[in-house]
């Protein structure tokens, strides 16, 4: 089956910044991909040069099986969102939403049908003779929408499409799109720095980091096995312990200590334990515990967060984070309580540094 | 728009005394151009009863006319084409990198610094020694006169209103293209659709500029014109220079009246500019 | 998968050349848009700059005509001759005090500006900006009726037992118009600049014991110091060209530098001269213009 987009060993450079660096990427139909980085990693550049926006330096890149690379953005099969939408503010919503038509050559009175059928879709029905500066973010954010999907592009590029929206609508809005994308059947390819945003709402994420791509894969795969060490730490909170790998089976800290850890790296690899908050255990300190999966320290601080409580551990040379969902019944640690932090062997991940 | 903390006491006394006597400064002397314009009195400054006798005079000498109607074609024409050309300078600075752009960049501001003695020696030996080139090459016994004064104002109007559309283009989000060639226009559609409209608020502020420093020029036009031909503020400053009349008065007046029009539409531009 | 595959090795379809093609026809495009004016400048401009400088090294003949073929410095070297040295230091002198007056009146006027009601503010700005857009001319006219002999001004003097003035044709009356035509430029960049600065740096100077003038002095002035210097060099260069306003206000005891350089080629027939003038002039505004870009103004 051809890729919906596919990017191979693409490369732009902006005079001597390298912005995207030696990409491999294939995005198939129908999928809901997110591609997700800190600001300036590429992800937005990697967008662009799929709109047509940017022409790649270097790589090929192609649409259904169609090579792109150079083609102007108006003659490719492809719809954008814009970050802050983009919306003409001299035309109306029904002008904004029929424009890509009326470039097309599309006639006036189905201009005028399809445009209508999209803003009803679009829920905006009534509101189609104002102009965008007369409505709400997230009104305007349906606009967009409406905008691209009414030319039934092959794909559809959306650049941070709810960064400019307030926390409660972001999250209506991540359900609806979604729900948009499966009614559409197109695949929706979309940039954001929003990791929790990434994993609700992708089928796959791709993770950039200095115009590199780290990893490609399903949130769950990227929540737990992160490719690396930048991958975890950025994807979700997590406690991160440097050491280096003795056997398959065995890590050993930076202070000595030996942690039972599987992992495939060659012995004496610099890795490090990525443990996250939610996965690790407190409880008062005992001889007991299996000291391949736990440590010691002591509690320096406790966040109240309602439902849970986060604990700041110190262990020797740093502190650790554990998370502690609010339970009847549960135990409560003062700060300067000496505790042990403790895991399941198979609840942790190593990570190449 | 945030609101400075006004002081107390006699400082916020002083400032308020300053504003008024400012608005007094500026408008007291137009008040009284206008009122001396309709004064029955040979010596300008006197009152001596109403009358329209000045501006009849106006309407009755043909050179006065002559030099109205000269200067609003000579403005038509260098607001038409300082605005097509101003416009595309802005487009090209503004949204394209090309060679020579710096260089280009920096000769656009040019015309707007030189103070306007010395623009106006420049051009009139330029235009002395043009005119001999063309008699000497082809026996063209060109005269200055409307030709050379309209060149010499859309020398310096190209820059002034590229400076106005360019803060205009600069203001309006890039996005706004990017999504019209992203929704299948071309590159000319692109710009009839969504840039123009975009701009035409600075297009008329620049259009109302060029217009203005038009009519309003003495010292340029006066160094480019030719015999027999001038324009209105040259005619004007030609009678000052003799003595002052009453007909001064009103034809001052006149000219008042024309910028203050150009003002109302330049604030209606403004208006639209804001709302867009 | 997790592991991202090496780059593959397959044929790469779009190359730098392909990148920089694109490029080029963007900028050839920009370039088509900027040749007309740039051609229009360069003919009616750049090298009428040239045929200025090629005459300021020229020699005046007998006749009045100008003599291209004998090159020299006669014409820089009349400069330092007492007249032209004397003038030139009175145009740069009234140039400074029109400057230096506008701004003691400007400054508080922006700040009380910049204290009004945002609505009431636009319209006083309006009634800023229709002095900025009226006639130059017309504008100077006015005062000298006001100033005439048998003006208000005098009839005022006269009624309340103060005699005669003798203001019009003298360097006060040119002053007195160059500040009156030039006092909304100094208005606008100054209100433009302390506008922008945050109220509440002036009640944290209060709160941090700083007297009404000490917090003026070291919290606004030096905050508002780029719209003093934009505003300075826009009233200080045209001042220091100014022609019509002495033509008007001044008499011959006021010739100024603008005025000298129009007598130099309409009646004293010595282009050479009137032509290295010119270029002096011109080199003086350049000079504050790079200050003004220097000290952070984008806009003239």
């Amino acid at each position: 089956m051809t890729a919906a987009v596919e990017l191979k060993a693409i490369t732009k450079k902006f005079g001597d910044v390298v912005a995207v660096d030696n990409v491999d990427l294939a995005i198939e139909d129908g999928e809901f991909f997110a591609m997700l980085g800190p600001s300036g990693c590429g992800k937005t550049t990697t967008l662009r040069m799929i709109a047509g926006l940017e022409f790649p330096t270097q790589g090929s890149l192609s649409i259904f099986g169609e090579e792109v690379g150079t083609l102007a953005p108006n003659k490719r099969s492809v719809n954008t969102v814009f970050q802050n939408y983009a919306l003409f503010p001299h035309l109306t919503v029904l002008e904004n939403v029929g424009f890509g038509l009326k470039m097309q050559g599309v006639d006036k009175s189905e201009t005028r049908s399809r445009s209508m059928e999209m803003i009803e879709l679009v829920q905006l029905e009534g509101l189609e003779d104002r102009k965008p500066s007369q409505m709400s973010g997230g009104q305007q954010q349906r606009v967009a929408l409406a905008r691209a999907l009414v030319n039934q592009p092959k794909v559809l590029l959306l650049d941070e499409p709810l960064g400019a929206l307030d926390q409660k609508l972001r999250q209506e809005m991540q359900l609806e799109l979604k729900k948009l994308q499966r009614d559409v059947g197109i695949s929706f390819v979309f940039v954001t720095h929003d990791q929790e945003e990434a994993l609700t709402m992708s089928d796959r994420i791709a993770v950039m980091h200095e115009g590199k791509l780290l990893q490609v894969a399903t949130p769950e795969e990227i929540y737990e096995t992160p490719a690396n060490r930048f991958v975890a730490d950025f994807i979700g909170r997590t406690n991160l312990l440097e050491g280096t790998v003795s056997d398959s089976e065995t890590v050993i800290l930076t202070n000595g200590t030996p942690i039972r850890a599987h992992s495939n790296f060659a012995a004496g690899t610099r890795v490090s334990i990525s443990i996250r908050p939610e996965r690790a255990k407190i409880s008062q300190q005992n001889e007991d515990g299996n000291p391949l999966s736990s440590v010691n320290g002591t509690v320096e601080t406790i966040t109240y967060l309602g439902n849970a409580r986060v604990y700041g551990v110190k262990f020797t040379w740093m502190s650790l984070e554990v998370r502690e969902e609010n339970r009847p019944g549960i135990e409560l640690y003062e700060p300067g309580t000496p505790i042990t932090v403790s895991w399941d062997h198979d609840a942790i991940s190593v990570v190449a540094d | 728009m945030s609101t400075a903390v006004e002081p107390r006491g006699w400082a916020k006394a002083a400032l308020h005394v300053n504003g008024w006597l400012v608005y007094i400064f500026f408008y007291a002397p137009i008040a009284l151009l206008v009122l001396f314009s309709f004064s029955d009195n040979r010596n300008v400054g006197i009152w001596g009863g109403f009358t329209l006798d000045w501006y009849q005079d106006f309407f009755d000498s043909s050179n006065a006319r002559g030099a109205l109607s000269n200067s609003v074609k000579i403005a038509i024409v260098v607001t038409i084409i300082s605005v097509i050309l101003g416009t595309m300078s802005a487009l090209a600075l503004e949204r394209f990198t090309f060679r020579g752009k710096k260089v280009f960049d920096a000769l656009l501001y040019l015309p707007i610094i030189i103070p306007d003695v010395t623009m106006a020696v420049m051009l009139l030996l330029f235009f002395g020694e043009f005119f001999d080139l063309l008699d000497m090459l082809f026996g063209l016994q060109l005269r200055k006169g409307f030709w050379s004064i309209t060149i010499s104002h859309i020398a310096f109007n190209i820059s002034f209103v590229s400076v106005i559309v360019r803060a205009r283009l600069s203001g309006m989000n890039t996005n706004l293209e990017e999504a019209a060639v992203d929704l299948y226009a071309s590159r000319w559609k692109a710009f009839r659709h969504v840039t123009f409209p975009q701009i035409v608020p600075g297009i008329a502020g620049g259009a109302l500029l060029a217009m203005t420093l038009s009519l309003d020029d003495v010292v340029i036009t006066q160094f480019v014109t030719g015999p027999g031909w001038t324009t209105l503020p040259v005619y004007v400053f030609g009678l000052i220079r003799k003595g002052v009349t009453p007909l001064i008065n009103s034809i001052s007046v006149i000219m008042l009246l024309a910028s203050m029009l150009l003002v109302v539409l330049s604030l209606f531009a403004e208006r639209a500019r804001r709302g867009g | 998968m997790t592991v991202i595959s090496e780059p593959s090795s397959e044929s790469a379809e779009a190359t730098p050349q392909f990148e920089k093609a694109a490029q080029r026809k963007e900028s050839r495009r920009g370039f088509f848009l900027a040749l007309p004016s740039y051609l229009y400048l360069i003919i009616f401009f750049v090298i009428p700059l040239a045929i200025v400088l090629v005459y300021s090294f020229a020699t005046r003949n007998r006749f009045g005509g100008t003599d291209l073929s004998g090159w020299n410095f006669a014409s820089y070297e009349r400069i330092a001759e007492p007249i032209v040295r004397t003038i030139l230091f009175r145009s740069l002198w009234l140039a400074f005090l029109t400057t230096i007056i506008c701004l003691l009146i400007a400054y508080p006027f922006a700040y009380f500006l910049a204290t009004r009601r945002p609505a009431i503010r636009n319209v006083m700005l309006v009634f800023v900006m229709i002095p900025f857009w009226t006639n130059f001319l017309v504008r100077n006219f006015a005062w000298r009726v006001i100033l005439g002999n048998d003006g208000p001004l005098t009839k005022t003097t006269e009624f309340l037992g103060l005699g005669t003035h003798e203001l019009l044709f003298s360097q006060k009356a040119v002053v007195l118009g160059l500040v009156y035509g030039y006092l909304p430029f100094m208005i606008l960049p100054l209100y433009a600049a302390i506008e922008r600065i945050d109220g509440q740096l002036i009640e944290a100077s209060r709160d941090l014991y700083g007297s009404g003038w000490q917090s003026f002095r070291n919290v606004l002035l030096p905050l508002s110091m780029p719209g003093v210097i934009a505003g300075s060099i826009l009233v200080f260069i045209p001042s220091l060209g100014a022609y019509v306003t002495p033509e008007i206000l001044g008499g011959a005891k006021t010739t100024l530098l603008g005025s000298y350089i129009v007598t130099q080629f309409l009646t004293a027939r010595n282009w050479p001269f009137g032509a290295a003038l010119s270029f002096v002039l011109m080199a003086v505004m350049l000079v504050g213009t790079v200050i003004y870009f220097r000290k952070g103004g984008r806009t003239l």
